[in-house]
């Protein structure tokens, strides 16, 4: 589903290499994450994936089910089944929770060609996503992301991926800033969404998001590439002997 | 001194023989007018045509005037200017009292008969035939006693020259808005109105002004609330018009008294809207805000906010909320000061000033006063100028929003706060569905990077 070739990206208005070479494959139904030490890229690939300013890809590209995805457009990438979990979702004072989402699904439903949601089947739809998120409809109405708790904020993330259905999921460090089971309902909101034609991209330094998210695939990242991909036992290794070991032994 | 009016505007120019640099201009000002004699209003107008005499007009090394050309203003008459279309939807499934003025005048078949229960209402033009009448205490007083310390000529002039305006008192609390709707039909219309709000203690009343007055305008409100009075105003003008619009709103606050004010302007050429308030009795509130969408494209734009609010009793509040969106080279000024009279203890005072520049050719001046001679007061201000949050954008589009409607969604985010002091939820719908629609027409044409 996703296809990333020997991806180089660096920045815009510096001239410092971020990504050196990124190889990576994620097929449809399969859970990966990349874990790595800070400042190693995990954050830039998931932005650059999604089509933020400020980055510059020099060689390589990536593809969403074989369409390229960086001559994209960011609303073009998330109508074409893409979305990404912030780390720090974005506070959006005097503009209600629920028209952002209802604006968001009904453009990717425009974008798609599909009919717009009624304003009757959008509110069934939300009401019965966010219950099982245990977003109430105080949390709805509120401004987008305002004065809500970290806890609040990663599951309104969750919510609206749920609302918007994309294909391709990649959450970054979404357990951050989150307690045991803030954390437990973010992981029982995306393994609800796990099906065989949806696939994630779980990027997190910790290996306990995957105790609750069980990865299929684990790839650490280090200085720009990816320098080991295992099975889930990976993840535990890092856990348990830290970063330092493993990328002696990569050299 | 004489009552004739005519007779004094012709001998305005003459201060104890010295011509001034201003004095011709003033001259030719007042020669294009058509100066009422003025019935009840009579002693106001002679003693404003003194006071025009001895300020004379604002030059451009006034420091009130700094940020803001005022030659358009002193210009003897306007430049012709292309009608925009009207398409004035706002309020109309609210009901009220419309009143309504062509060009200028109070047009009695286009409105609704001047009665509601708990109000009177009267054009000035009718009332001032009268010698006698309730506003005679009001009319040009309140603009008297509000130039101090700070001369605001344009306002004098008003009091001069206006014929028209409407006034209203208000004796209980009328179950309807009273809606002025300003239309016009002359290219070159120099419109000068003069209104005068009374609210009797514990009355209340909503004020809306919609409409395109003229190419240009000068209008006063004045408004005296009463103890536990509650004064909601609203004025959003016709967007798009190509106008000078100059407006002074002078408002005494009695104890425990509410005065709220909210205006939306949608383009324009050059316009200044002052605002001198005095709260003047204890526990009373007084919130001014204004939310500005600026094109310089569509003409020159030019927008001044200019407030100066004055806390003369103990436990007052008062907020200015300010929000001007600005793009392809237009500028937006804002001047607001605080003063906290001695005595004033418990003086709760905020001011947020903010541009939002969608390009980097246009500029949003502010210059924030704190003035304060109480030692037990919580007063606060902050003035920001930034482009658009990238980071907000870049959010809104990867959950698939177009880019332009994420824009929209980011400016309305931006107005937020001046939005919120309307507190009537239909009117504030209703100029949000206005804003909305505005900036969804207006999206295909961003600013220039």
């Amino acid at each position: 589903m996703l296809e990333i070739k020997n991806l180089h990206v660096k920045l815009e208005d510096e001239d410092k290499q971020i990504l050196k070479g990124v190889d990576l494959t994620v097929p449809a139904g399969e859970v990966h994450a990349i874990m790595g030490p800070n400042g190693s890229g995990k954050s830039t690939l998931s932005y650059v994936l999604s089509g933020r300013d400020g980055y510059e890809v020099t060689e390589g590209e990536a593809s969403l089910d074989g369409e390229s995805l960086l001559e994209m457009e960011p609303e073009e990438r998330a109508a074409a089944g893409l979305f990404l979990a912030f780390q720090y979702p974005v506070e959006i004072p005097g503009v209600g929770n629920m028209t952002f989402l209802r604006t968001a699904v009904n453009a990717q439903r425009k974008a798609r060609g599909e009919e717009e949601l009624s304003s009757a089947e959008f509110l069934k739809l939300i009401r019965q996503k966010a219950a099982t998120l245990k977003i109430d409809s105080e949390m709805l109405k509120r401004p987008v992301n305002v004065g809500f708790s970290g806890g609040e904020k990663k599951r309104n993330e969750i919510l609206q991926m749920a609302m918007l259905e994309p294909r391709m999921c990649i959450l970054d460090e979404t357990d951050s800033g989150l307690d045991v089971d803030a954390m437990r309902l973010v992981a029982e909101g995306v393994n609800a969404l796990r099906s065989p034609d949806r696939a994630f991209l779980v990027i997190t330094h910790y290996q306990r998001l995957l105790d609750h998210i069980k990865p299929d695939v684990v790839h650490i990242m280090a200085d720009g590439r990816i320098v080991r991909t295992g099975g889930p036992e990976l993840a535990l290794e890092v856990e348990q002997n830290g970063y330092g070991d493993l990328l002696a032994e990569v050299g | 001194m004489m009552a004739d009016t005519a007779v004094l505007a012709a001998q305005v120019p003459a201060v104890e023989g010295k011509a001034r640099p201003g004095d011709a201009a003033l001259a030719a000002r007042l020669e294009a007018l058509d100066l009422p004699r003025g019935g009840f209003t009579r002693s106001a107008r002679e003693d404003a045509a003194q006071r025009l005499h001895a300020m004379g007009l604002p030059g451009a090394r006034d420091e009130y005037w700094r940020y803001t050309d005022p030659a358009p203003f002193n210009a003897a008459r306007p430049q012709p200017v292309e009608l925009a279309a009207d398409a004035t939807t706002l309020f109309t499934g609210i009901e009220r009292l419309n009143i309504v003025f062509m060009d200028g005048r109070f047009d009695a078949a286009a409105s609704d008969a001047l009665e509601a229960e708990g109000v009177q209402i009267e054009s000035l033009a009718a009332a001032d035939a009268k010698t006698d009448h309730w506003a005679a205490g009001l009319y040009g007083r309140l603009e008297a006693s509000g130039q101090v310390p700070v001369k605001r000529p344009f306002a004098v002039l008003n009091t001069l020259a206006a014929a028209e305006g409407v006034l209203i008192r208000v004796t209980g609390k009328p179950s309807r808005p009273v809606h002025i709707t300003y239309r016009r039909s002359a290219a070159d219309a120099d419109v000068c109105l003069h209104h005068v709000v009374k609210l009797e203690d514990g009355a209340e009343l909503t004020l809306l002004e919609t409409g395109s007055i003229g190419a240009r305008s000068n209008v006063v409100i004045e408004t005296d609330l009463g103890q536990g009075a509650r004064f909601h105003h609203i004025s959003a003008k016709r967007a798009n018009d190509p106008k000078l619009g100059l407006g002074h709103i002078f408002v005494r606050v009695a104890a425990e008294a509410l005065f709220k004010s909210f205006t939306l302007t949608v383009n324009g050429l050059m316009m200044r809207n002052e605002a001198v308030i005095e709260i003047a009795g204890d526990d009373a509130v007084a919130h001014i805000a204004a939310a500005v969408l600026g094109d310089g494209d569509i003409g020159r734009f030019h927008h001044d906010d200019t407030v100066f609010i004055t806390h003369a009793a103990e436990r007052c509040e008062s907020r200015q909320v300010f929000k001007k969106v600005l793009k392809n080279g237009a500028e937006g000024v804002f001047q607001g000061k605080i003063l906290v009279k001695p005595g004033a203890q418990k003086t709760d005072g905020y001011q947020i000033s903010q541009g939002l520049l969608l390009d980097e050719g246009s500029q949003f001046l502010a210059k924030p006063e704190l003035e304060i001679y109480a030692d037990d007061v919580k007063c606060s201000h902050g003035s920001t100028t930034g482009a658009l949050d990238e980071t907000a954008l870049f959010y809104l589009r990867s959950r698939g929003v177009p880019k332009e409607r994420a824009i929209v969604l980011l400016v309305l985010s931006f107005l937020a706060d001046a939005l919120d002091e309307i507190e009537d939820q239909r009117l504030r719908d209703d100029i949000l569905g206005r804003l909305e629609d505005w900036l969804t027409a207006r999206a295909g044409n961003p600013g220039k990077a």
